[in-house]
């Protein structure tokens, strides 16, 4: 198997194995679309994967060793909460939070 | 149609671009692939963490089981997101193939938390132009990453904190839709255990399973309590 011959295979399988972990539930669950319990989880799964994914990558963005102790990252993100409480401009929530995040990072304080 | 969804999709512009473009430079300086394979690999894999984790296998030359493994568990988390979704897509026809094939993290934080209306078919094909955008910025990125290489001149350091405050609003903006905090809570704290016990490459499939445990126990506990009744949480 030539370089190029590897490249194409392995873009091959690793399409299908992302692709597979998309579509699963669709092909084991679809006939069950009206079932109380998929109900459930499709009122209040994606409310708690949002906070998680929020959490986790708030986590992820914060320098904890530095002198800022994960606040150059939780700053930007109250910024979001509060401004987006304030106007509920979902663009002008975000550019805020990342203008001042990048302004942080780029400081190198 | 396209300037709301345009509008809707701006902050993903803002997060894939960047994040894209890191894909393409660590593409084109760590590897001697030529650099269209890049954004070929956001065509036809379409995985922002999956795709970084791609070229580390491919430096090493990695088996193509030990790829489909490693691709599967990173992934893993999707597994979760189509349950919320078999509704919402039923009766897509061909589109629903696409709907699910694009179906990230930040797609299904839209998909899912944007206001519907009444007109199923119409809604759909909504779901279906941001995918497709999203998967626009995602491929341009790549590419333009890859062609770039080195060179990138703009210091976008920190730009990417754009998606992190896209989950943040679309919480609240769940919060304000459901009326109840129970699984903001339940959530936030699942992120939090897992960030305890687990290492990072498993942080997000372990905190997902927890949820979707407890949601299933709450479920339970609730149908043996008040059959029939519609659900009410503190």
């Amino acid at each position: 198997m030539g370089e190029s011959g590897y490249l194409a295979a392995f873009i091959a399988v690793a399409a299908v194995a992302t692709f597979a972990t998309r579509v699963i539930p669709f092909l084991f669950f679809e006939r069950h679309t009206e079932h109380p319990l998929v109900r459930h989880l499709g009122r209040y799964l994606p409310a708690a994967v949002m906070a998680l994914l929020a959490t986790v990558f708030l986590q992820r963005s914060a320098d904890w060793s530095g002198s800022w102790m994960g606040f150059d990252a939780l700053l930007p993100g109250v910024l979001v909460v509060i401004i987006h409480l304030w106007r509920r401009n979902a663009l002008l929530s975000i550019a805020a939070g990342t203008i001042s995040y990048m302004a942080i990072q780029q400081a190198g304080l | 149609m396209n300037q709301s969804v345009f509008r809707l999709t701006l902050p993903i512009l803002f997060g894939y671009l960047p994040l894209g473009m890191a894909f393409g430079v660590l593409f084109s300086t760590q590897l001697e692939y030529a650099w269209w394979a890049a954004p070929l690999m956001g065509i036809v894999i379409y995985a922002g963490a999956g795709q970084i984790l791609a070229v580390s296998l491919l430096a090493v030359n990695a088996g193509l089981l030990e790829v489909f493994i490693a691709m599967f568990v990173l992934n893993a988390r999707h597994l979760f997101y189509g349950l919320s979704l078999l509704g919402q897509f039923k009766g897509a026809g061909w589109r629903k193939l696409y709907l699910i094939f694009g179906l990230t993290d930040e797609t299904y934080s839209l998909l899912t938390s944007r206001p519907r209306g009444s007109d199923r078919a119409h809604e759909q094909e909504v779901d279906f132009r941001i995918t497709g955008f999203n998967q626009c910025y995602w491929v341009a990125g790549c590419a333009i990453g890859a062609l770039l290489g080195d060179n990138v001149a703009f210091d976008s350091t920190g730009i990417e904190f754009a998606l992190v405050a896209l989950f943040i609003v679309l919480t609240l903006e769940q919060f304000k839709a459901l009326g109840e905090g129970f699984p903001i809570w339940l959530g936030a704290a699942a992120a939090g255990f897992a960030m305890l016990i687990l290492p990072p490459a498993h942080q997000l499939i372990g905190a997902i399973a927890l949820v979707t445990a407890v949601l299933l126990f709450e479920y339970r506990k609730h149908r043996g309590q008040a059959p029939g009744k519609e659900s009410s949480h503190g």
